[in-house]
């Protein structure tokens, strides 16, 4: 059998479905359903065309593979279908305001990608002698250098995969610190409630006790309560800044010194960065360590939910410590890899390789065309139209949503929001949904954890005035029908690709591959 | 400024809007020492398409593209054609503009391609189930150990020589601090794999075991009675495959009772990019999924009975368990695995298996043309589309004397074992289907030279 599923996947249309859908197929016009391939291909066709392998005697130790592997191909028409099918069931930035909090859905440059398919760049490898490739070299370190510049940080770690890995690698350069220093005792992380939730799955993961600190009235740390928990056996606060409320954290400097003054680090979740780049150094404030997300501040795509990429900017205190490899100019211009081999006692401190090589190369072309496309000027533009955006959704919403914190003051980049004046059994799922119904993507929901029913709303600067003006009266009449108890809410959205899908269901008894139908019945 | 689309006129009215006078007035809560009122240091001022584009094509060209030279190096990143049409389809902005799919009604594009993904890469690396990408394989590789310390609630993980040396650093940089006690080695520049060996060191308090298959010198060994001698201790056989296009011509770790196997995406559907952004990939036993890292998507069906998919079993992940997560992961390689899955299906399973023949043709060819080179010593007896030379000097130096005649030889064991003077004369060659018999004769021709 080399076709995996000869009778294919039709949409199962019972008779109500029928009446509703009124298609035979069950598309919709240009709504369009799509089999898996599984369903579609055999494992006979292929889309590419290959030369025959001359004959020749086999060296794979008797290790043939001779049974079925069971993958289908696809001839390219059918490819490119199956796939610009799949694409037109996704919300994207390039269809509309996308105002997820704290995710920053900014525009993605098309000159970024024109860039980083230089061959010059894509078709480079990782070991090359390094003579061959000064020029990918030359990026990361002009990058690492305009990252240093923006931050007023001391140095760089460049390899972190992500912001999450980042975070990893700010907190190894901690704990390496305090080991150095004797201190590795310290068994304390300090992290807020309303942190990202890989700040304390990142300490957890270095092998330090989490604990909260708690936040004031207007959402900011209580600098008094901190301090009262301050002592030798803290090694860290983790500290996010702008804070996930979308406020700065007026107090930072000052949190900083106190637990510099108890000999702890700062550690900065880079995640808001976008807010403040160009406007404030965290250097300036007594921040340790910080990741930033190249694909937030610095609109590398993000892809459906990565690649990423986390880069480490680190205080002079600990920059000893950083990850391996990195890159060092020489005095002659030419620039040299510090690895394993060569890391010798110019770097004798570092904690170690984090990745196999040297990070997301690919986002780096990308966010230095972002930088030197902005320019000085630009990217404080970038933060000050940023915060003007949220600023204008907050106060545009403030009066027929509750806003928690609008009292205090303006907002960042980002505009939270509760579910407090919504009718009695509505809630932010209920917005979120209809806001799908009104062609946009929602907000971050229930996020962060400290405001009940959070809706944070990021629109970033790449929104124009007439976009947000639309998008404010859509999100303000899905919030004035879920306060006038408009029911058809509950089963919102009703003309997205697919109704609200089963979660609990998927994981209840999870399918995770695809099977033959005859196999995903006998394992019933 | 381009990306930029307010005006002045749009400015003015939005502050009056938010009753602010100024821009200034809405950054009041940045105390006055962290204001920063000058430019930034050295940072020239916004710059045209052009402008840009013409000083990242200068640095650009002060590299050796792959391509446009006789190329040899793998040792975890190989060099393969990549069909147009991949790079078209991961352009689409619906693909490379959305989110992680957290509102899964308007984004079954790419959970149903995860879906895709998942099952094409279970079955490619023999296993039940697989997850929807991790950041690279030597994260992969590292997280797999974490996850078979928790399943076998044991901390000790040997490690085969023939495991790749970074592989091995980002294992021992991150086993400093979850307490893992890691039994390592170096490679023998010999035919025989240390599988005998591994057998040898499996006790009580072994997690797991973790091999390269092929291994880093190329060699292919027969997994299935380390995987029996694993599981007769309760310890699990972590496989890793850092070349994909290698399951097309040889068993599957999973068909010799793996019981997690991880590995290096890159070589379908992405590119060498000098190393990042790559795809790891994650496959176990069905039995073990609850303890796997990484984002995984599932099937399931919507209010009106439709099937759809979403993410699932998230109460593994940081977002809900936080410290209690099985790992701090919170992005996968969603976009690589795109293309992955995009040139896979362009495959598909008869593509594969001829891709893999050509591989492994074209390798043996070469092996035997620069076993007649003077000075050179073939190592392996199995190999895929790699294999491992012993010169009769130094590698390095031989490597770096071919990089300038503009032929990139291997990667040189030197290299990848500074300081191992037992395997210093070693190089380390791939061959794949974009390798030429004339890339192969320079590459004789210039090796001849260079040891004589």
């Amino acid at each position: 059998m080399t076709t995996l599923n000869p009778a294919g996947w039709r949409p199962e249309m019972t008779p109500e479905r029928r009446a509703k859908a009124a298609t035979h197929s069950g598309n919709k016009a240009l709504m369009l359903e799509e089999p898996l391939i599984f369903e579609i291909g055999s494992t006979e066709t292929t889309g590419v065309d290959l030369a025959e392998p001359p004959a020749g005697k086999p060296r794979l130790g008797n290790l043939e593979r001779t049974a079925t592997i069971g993958l289908p191909g696809l001839a390219e028409p059918e490819t490119v279908r199956h796939y610009t099918r799949l694409s037109r069931q996704n919300y994207a930035i390039d269809l509309g305001v996308f105002p997820l909090g704290s995710c920053t859905m900014k525009h993605n440059p098309r000159l970024n990608e024109k860039m980083a398919r230089l061959p010059g760049f894509a078709d480079v490898h990782p070991l090359q002698p390094v003579d061959t490739v000064q020029g990918a070299l030359a990026v990361i370190q002009e990058l690492a250098v305009w990252l240093i510049e923006l931050t007023g940080m001391y140095g760089v770690a460049m390899s972190p995969k992500a912001g999450a890995h980042g975070e990893l690698c700010g907190i190894l350069c901690i704990k390496a610190a305090l080991e150095a220093r004797g201190e590795g005792h310290r068994k304390v992380i300090l992290v807020p409630e309303s942190a990202h939730g890989t700040n304390p799955a990142t300490a957890a993961f270095a092998g330090y006790s989490v604990e909260d600190i708690p936040a004031t009235a207007d959402g900011r740390v209580d600098l008094a309560a901190l301090k009262a928990r301050l002592g030798p056996d803290v090694a860290a606060v983790m500290i996010t800044n702008p804070n996930t409320c979308g406020l700065f954290e007026r107090d930072m400097r000052a949190i900083s010194d106190a637990v510099h003054a108890v000999g702890g680090y700062v550690y900065c979740d880079g995640a808001n960065f976008n807010a403040i780049v160009g406007r404030v150094r965290p250097g300036d404030l007594g921040i340790d360590a910080m990741h930033i997300n190249l694909h937030k501040t610095f609109s590398t795509p993000h892809g459906g939910g990565g690649p990423g990429s986390g880069p480490v900017v680190l205080s002079e205190a600990l920059s000893p410590y950083g990850p391996l490899p990195f890159v060092a100019k020489q005095a002659d211009g030419h620039f040299q890899l510090v690895e394993e081999e060569t890391v010798g006692e110019d770097h004798p401190h570092s904690f170690g390789r984090m990745v196999a090589f040297h990070g997301q190369m690919g986002m780096f072309t990308r966010a230095l065309t972002y930088i030197l496309s902005h320019g000085a000027d630009g990217l404080r533009q970038v933060a000050e139209d940023a915060v003007l955006n949220a600023n204008y959704v907050l106060r545009s919403l403030d009066k027929t949503m509750t806003a928690p914190f609008g009292e205090a003051g303006p907002c960042m980049h980002e505009a939270l929001f509760s579910d407090a004046n919504l009718a009695e059994g509505f809630t932010t799922i209920d917005v979120a949904k209809g806001l799908i119904d009104e062609g946009y993507h929602p907000m971050t929901v229930y996020f962060p954890l400290v405001v009940h029913g959070a809706m944070l709303v990021e629109p970033t600067e790449t929104e124009s005035k007439a976009g947000l003006d639309a998008f404010i009266d859509a999100l303000r009449s899905v919030v004035e029908r879920a306060k006038a108890g408009d029911h058809s809410l509950k089963s919102a959205p009703h003309y997205a690709p697919r109704s609200r899908l089963d979660e609990t269901l998927a994981a209840r008894k999870p399918v995770l591959v695809w099977k033959e139908p005859e196999a995903a019945q006998a394992a019933e | 400024m381009r990306y930029l689309p307010l005006t002045d006129t749009d400015r003015s009215a939005m502050l009056a809007t938010i009753g602010a006078s100024s821009i200034d007035d809405l950054f009041v809560d940045v105390p006055e020492i962290a204001r920063l009122d000058g430019p930034i240091h050295g940072l020239p001022l916004h710059a045209s398409e052009m402008a840009v584009e013409r000083h990242m094509a200068a640095l650009a060209s002060r590299n050796i593209a792959a391509g446009s030279v006789p190329f040899f190096i793998g040792c975890g990143a190989y060099k393969h054609h990549v069909p147009a049409s991949v790079d078209h389809i991961i352009q689409r902005g619906e693909f490379l503009t959305a989110y992680t799919p957290y509102q899964p009604e308007i984004a079954q594009g790419t959970l149903q391609v995860m879906f895709e993904f998942q099952t094409q890469v279970a079955r490619l690396l023999g296993t039940d189930v697989a997850n929807a990408s991790m950041y690279d394989g030597s994260t992969a590789c590292w997280e797999a150990i974490g996850m078979a310390r928790r399943i076998t609630r044991r901390g000790k993980a040997i490690l085969s020589g023939g495991l790749h040396p970074h592989y091995v650093s980002v294992a021992r940089t991150m086993a400093k601090y979850t307490g893992d006690v890691l039994d390592t080695g170096l490679p023998a520049l010999d035919a025989d794999t240390d599988i005998a060996a591994l057998i040898a060191k499996i006790d009580g308090d072994t997690s797991c075991v973790v091999v390269q298959y092929p291994d880093i010198l190329g060699r292919i060994a027969d997994l299935t009675a380390l995987a029996d001698a694993c599981h007769a201790n309760k310890a699990l056989l972590v496989a890793v495959v850092t070349e994909p296009v290698a399951l097309g011509a040889i068993k599957s770790p999973g068909e010799m009772d793996a019981d997690i196997v991880v590995g290096e995406g890159q070589s379908i559907g992405v590119g060498l990019q000098f190393g990042g952004p790559y795809v790891g990939l994650f496959g176990c036993k069905e039995k073990y999924v609850r303890q796997m890292p990484g984002r995984l998507c599932g099937e399931t069906l919507d209010a009106e009975g439709k099937r759809g998919f979403v993410l699932t079993l998230s109460t593994r992940e940081q977002h809900i368990r936080r410290e209690k997560a099985t790992s701090n992961i919170c992005t996968s390689s969603v976009l690589c695995a795109l293309a992955f899955s995009v040139h896979m299906t362009l495959l598909g399973e008869a593509g594969l298996r001829k891709l893999a023949d050509l591989n492994h043709i074209g390798a043996a060819a070469a092996a035997d043309r620069l076993a007649e080179v003077d000075g050179v010593e073939v190592v392996n007896d199995s190999f895929f589309n790699e294999f491992t030379l012993k010169l009769s000097k130094e590698s390095r130096g031989v490597v770096r004397a071919l990089a300038d005649k503009q032929i990139l030889a291997g990667v040189s064991l030197g290299r990848l074992y500074p300081g191992a003077a037992d395997l210093a004369n070693g190089l380390v060659v791939a061959v794949t289907e974009t390798t030429t018999e004339e890339d192969v004769e320079a590459l004789a021709e210039a090796l001849e030279e260079a040891l004589a």
